[in-house]
């Protein structure tokens, strides 16, 4: 069944989620909430790559063909707008990353849905759980990252 | 009269008493030496300052100068009982060394000047700087010991006139955790219990607090309890052998960093032997169901491996917590200072919640507050929250607040949360906050990692404004430094941990050209020439009174309504707690006693916030939650600490306060009973820790952190194995050329809790080495407290003839 190709999709962004969460907490040493609270979460994503390869494995997927959470990368980063892209400014640079996590916590999220909407038409009771267990982690990424946007860019902007 | 040696003896005399009876007054006095009750010209009405109890007091007054002070008897508070730190401490306001003159700083140095010169130069640079960036660029730091007219004041020129949303108070420090367990739990600030409710409990359960030395008055009404017929049942949660943890029935030590996953083993335990009542939680309460998965399996044992306490122990403490008919529960900087510090003290809410245990005498919670006048920073909004308990995520609410200011809504930044005080330092790191004015605190001592606090306070391109009754750390680094009059110089009202209201009047006349901090930032105001939307100065008002009355409007309707309460109605009397209305003229002693929290989406405080993340809940989320308004049930899981002891760093380091000082003891420390009871910094070791490294009682030790190191003598003590204490109290301005290793907080973590915003001072990694054997001293911390030592032969703390202080227990006492 094509639920293996739905079951790859989540596990690929997430193990993705997971690194540009670790490279975040490690670019932000300074930013404490962000290096801290950013590290916290990656374990989320790290618990649920490790949920999908035993899932995965249930649908005698090749786990080969699936990217672990070492080898993974974030894949074609969502474009960042041509406005935080630019120039060297810390405060902009910060903006940027958190706009790109939240996006692709986003993308995350889709992903998830669309493995839910898959178990429930394959009626795979296991896979719903597991879905309806992460996915709400996933948006509390997403929110944080918009949250942390909506904090610290009025300081930004107003300089 | 008797006379007792209050340094020796902290808590005093008891009075003993029972379940549901009045607590025994007992007057508490001291004069200065050769002065008798009958010289004394006048008693000047007052409350204590030296900490969060807001304990009745008179102000003794003779030829114009303060000459003691006495408990007030009719007080609900403390019924005429003092601390050793009341007693003594009113001696500091008269040190010679009281800053008498504004200064500023001329080619680098600082200099007296008058006032003119100073406000000018205050005023030139905040107008350079709003032409040049905005509010964007002024940031306001205060404090836990201003008065409730001038916080009320501040928040009005800060987020009102200036439209800045940088002011924050060192209230982050001690009380944050505690507003933002309370509104993620209830929806809104406010104490749901009451002192009173000590007097009917059947299980006392606190957690990381020591009252016995932050509220020693308030432990002495636990001891009172204790030493009466039926006395309550205790359960101390802490790591440290306090004075409560040796009266405790039961005492945990849960290693640093892991309160979170001890709570949540208790409220499995309570769920799996269904001590819920189900009829409250069903009735009253959102999100039960959440609780029930998320402890699910965090059984005790699964505690046990994370915190190191026996599951059997921690049974013990669910069936204790399970089988209260009246429980109160208490919580201090042992969660709040601690990993996942919302979180934790959440749940303690939550066990209250399951069992029903609230709004009815001896069932409350009491989040306690670290400073005097901590609550009213809160309430007036001058730390981070709206004025008036509102929600600044709620258009209405802040259009309200500009209606009463009379100011244009646009002018009260609402776009985020007020900018937390540990943000405001990373914007003055990184230069985008360019104006610092910090009121009556001492940051260089009291935030975490000093180095990087002292650099980026003396940075280029920071002006600093300093206003302070001393010469401190933090004045050192100024480029004004505004002289200020402190408690009775000066009048006005403060509230204390339990909502009661207090009035406190000048008695004497503060010093030199000292001002009152309501002076200072109204004539800052008009300096500024602020206007409200009519062309009148704003803020409107002018005197206390004035500011008082002025507030007294925008806490209508809220819950912390003060508009039945006025100075006269303060005076003579006992302290009155809020809400005080025209339908309640005596006060409210518990909040929700029908069940009905301030949770309704129009009218919380705040949605709430992500109990891992921090990330604030939406409206329409809120909404569609708690429609109606019920208490919330938020749970969360266990997150390991961000820094663990390891092979280099194989400590835990936790810091704290000690009973006989305050803060950075720029008062207590200027006073010779309380600074000789603890005269310098000391290490806490475990026994067995002290034997594996080769330290005895005494020795100078060097404790490390990543970040820096405190040189100090070893204490020998209970502590729990693994875990050393040093108090944060110690700096440098009387340390007489000592280097930079006397403050804890040169070895402490920049770490937060992301939901309260509170600075983390208990879960930062240390290494320990033994620098040069005692010589015979033993280490100069107290014997009464949770520093005693294991050992004999160290010198007990006692004050001698000038600890003696007059203790009236009428009849009853023993």
């Amino acid at each position: 069944m094509r639920i293996g190709v739905a079951l790859r999709e989540v596990q690929r962004s997430e193990a993705g989620l997971a690194v540009e969460l670790r490279r975040m907490a490690d670019e932000y040493q300074d930013e404490v909430e962000i290096h801290h609270v950013a590290q916290d979460l990656a374990r989320w994503s790290d618990e649920h790559v490790h949920e999908l390869a035993a899932a995965a494995a249930r649908h005698g997927e090749d786990s080969e063909t699936l990217a672990g959470p070492g080898r993974a990368g974030p894949g074609s980063p969502p474009d960042a707008g041509g406005l935080l892209a630019a120039g060297s400014d810390p405060g902009l640079a910060l903006l940027a990353d958190l706009r790109r996590l939240y996006l692709a916590a986003a993308g995350v999220s889709v992903d998830w849905e669309l493995l839910g909407q898959g178990a429930q038409a394959v009626k795979d009771a296991e896979l719903l759980e597991l879905s309806g267990r992460c996915h709400p982690r996933t948006l509390r990424q997403m929110n944080w990252a918009n949250a942390m946007l909506k904090v610290l860019s009025p300081q930004v902007w107003a300089r | 009269m008797a006379f007792k040696d209050r340094i020796a003896h902290p808590w005093g005399s008891r009075t003993p008493y029972g379940p549901g009876q009045e607590w025994p007054a007992r007057v508490d006095g001291h004069l200065a030496e050769g002065v008798a009750p009958q010289d004394v010209d006048r008693w000047v009405q007052s409350a204590t300052i030296l900490h969060s109890n807001g304990d009745a007091l008179d102000i003794a007054v003779k030829d114009d100068r303060v000459v003691g002070v006495r408990g007030r008897a009719v007080d609900r508070v403390n019924r005429g009982r003092l601390g050793p730190k009341d007693l003594f401490g009113w001696q500091a306001h008269q040190s010679a060394d009281r800053l008498t003159r504004p200064l500023v700083r001329r080619d680098g140095a600082l200099v007296e000047t008058d006032w003119d010169t100073a406000m000018d130069v205050v005023v030139r640079r905040s107008r350079e700087l709003l032409d040049e960036q905005g509010p964007s660029a002024l940031a306001f730091y205060t404090s836990g010991q201003l008065f409730l007219e001038e916080y009320y004041t501040l928040a009005a020129i800060g987020h009102g006139a200036i439209g800045t949303n940088h002011m924050d108070g060192n209230t982050r420090l001690c009380t944050a955790t505690a507003a933002a367990a309370l509104k993620e739990s209830f929806g809104c600030d406010g104490q749901p219990g009451s002192y009173s409710d000590i007097d009917h409990a059947d299980v006392i359960a606190l957690y990381g607090h020591n009252m016995a030395e932050t509220q020693t008055v308030l432990w002495s009404r636990v001891l009172d309890r204790l030493a009466g017929s039926d006395p309550p049942r205790l359960l101390c949660v802490d790591c440290r052998p306090t004075p409560v943890a040796r009266e405790a029935t039961l005492h945990l030590a849960p290693l640093p960093g892991t309160n979170l996953a001890l709570m949540n083993a208790l409220l499995h335990e309570i769920i799996r032997r269904d001590l819920v009542d189900h009829d409250y939680v069903q009735a009253h309460t959102v999100g039960y169901q959440d609780l029930v998965e998320r402890v699910a399996d965090h059984t005790p044992e699964v505690a046990e491996r994370i915190c190191g306490v026996p599951a059997g122990r921690i049974r013990e403490a669910a069936e204790l917590l399970g089988g209260a008919r009246r429980l109160l529960s208490t919580v201090l900087q042992g969660f709040y200072q601690s990993h996942q510090a919302t979180a934790a003290a959440v749940q303690v809410n939550n066990v209250h919640l399951v069992r029903g245990m609230l709004g009815r005498p001896g069932a409350g919670v009491l989040q306690m507050n670290g400073q005097p006048t901590a609550q009213n920073t809160r309430e007036c909004g001058a730390d981070g929250d709206l004025t008036g308990f509102r929600n600044w995520s709620n258009d209405e609410h802040v259009a309200e607040l500009a209606k009463v200011w009379n100011l244009d809504t646009l002018q009260i930044p609402h776009y985020g949360p007020p900018t937390h005080a540990m943000q405001i330092m990373r914007y003055a790191e990184t230069g985008s906050v360019r104006l610092l004015w910090v009121s009556a605190t001492n940051p260089a001592v009291s935030l975490p990692d000093l180095h990087r606090i002292r650099a980026l306070l003396a940075r280029q391109g920071l002006f600093l404004v300093v206003q302070d009754i001393f010469a401190t750390e933090t004045t050192e680094l100024a480029d004004v430094v505004l002289p200020a009059a402190t408690w009775g110089e000066k009048t006005g009202t403060f509230t204390n941990t339990d909502r009661t209201v207090h009035l406190s009047e000048r008695a004497v006349d503060p010093p030199g050209e000292a001002r009152a901090d309501l002076d200072i930032f109204l004539d800052y105001a008009r300096r500024m020439d602020f206007r409200d939307r009519d062309g009148a100065p704003f803020p409107q008002w002018h005197d206390a009174e004035s500011a008082f009355e002025a507030w007294k409007r925008a806490s209508a309707g809220r819950p912390c309504d003060y508009t039945g309460l006025t100075y006269a109605g303060l005076r003579g009397g006992s302290g009155v707690q809020w809400p005080c209305t025209a339908e309640r003229p005596g006060g409210t002693e518990r909040l929700y006693t029908d069940g009905r929290f301030w949770a309704a989406p129009q009218e919380c405080e705040s949605y709430g916030r992500d109990l891992v993340t921090g990330a604030p809940v939406e409206p329409v989320e809120y909404a569609a939650m708690n429609p109606f308004g019920r208490a919330i049930i938020r749970a969360a899981e266990y997150l390991p600490p961000h820094e663990e002891p390891d092979g280099q760093y194989p400590f835990a380091l936790v810091t704290g306060r000690t009973l006989y000082h305050f803060h950075t003891r720029t008062k207590t420390g200027r006073v010779p009973q309380l600074s000789r009871a603890a005269p310098e910094v000391w290490v806490e070791i475990a026994e067995s820790d002290a034997r594996e490294a080769g330290i005895g009682e005494g020795d100078l030790v060097e404790v490390a952190s990543p970040r820096g190191a405190v040189r100090a003598r070893a204490r020998i003590s209970g502590i729990r194995p693994g875990v050393l204490f040093v108090p944060f109290h110690y700096g440098y301005w009387d340390a007489r050329g000592q280097d930079r290793d006397r403050a804890a907080n040169e070895m402490t973590v920049t770490d937060w809790d992301p939901v309260s915003k509170q600075p983390l001072f208990k879960t930062s990694a240390a290494r320990l080495r033994l620098l040069r054997p005692a010589d015979g001293r033993s280490a100069p911390a107290p014997t009464t407290t949770a520093s005693r030592p294991v050992a004999d032969g160290v010198p007990a703390t006692t004050g001698g003839p000038e600890g003696l202080c007059q203790e009236d227990v009428g009849g009853g006492a023993r």
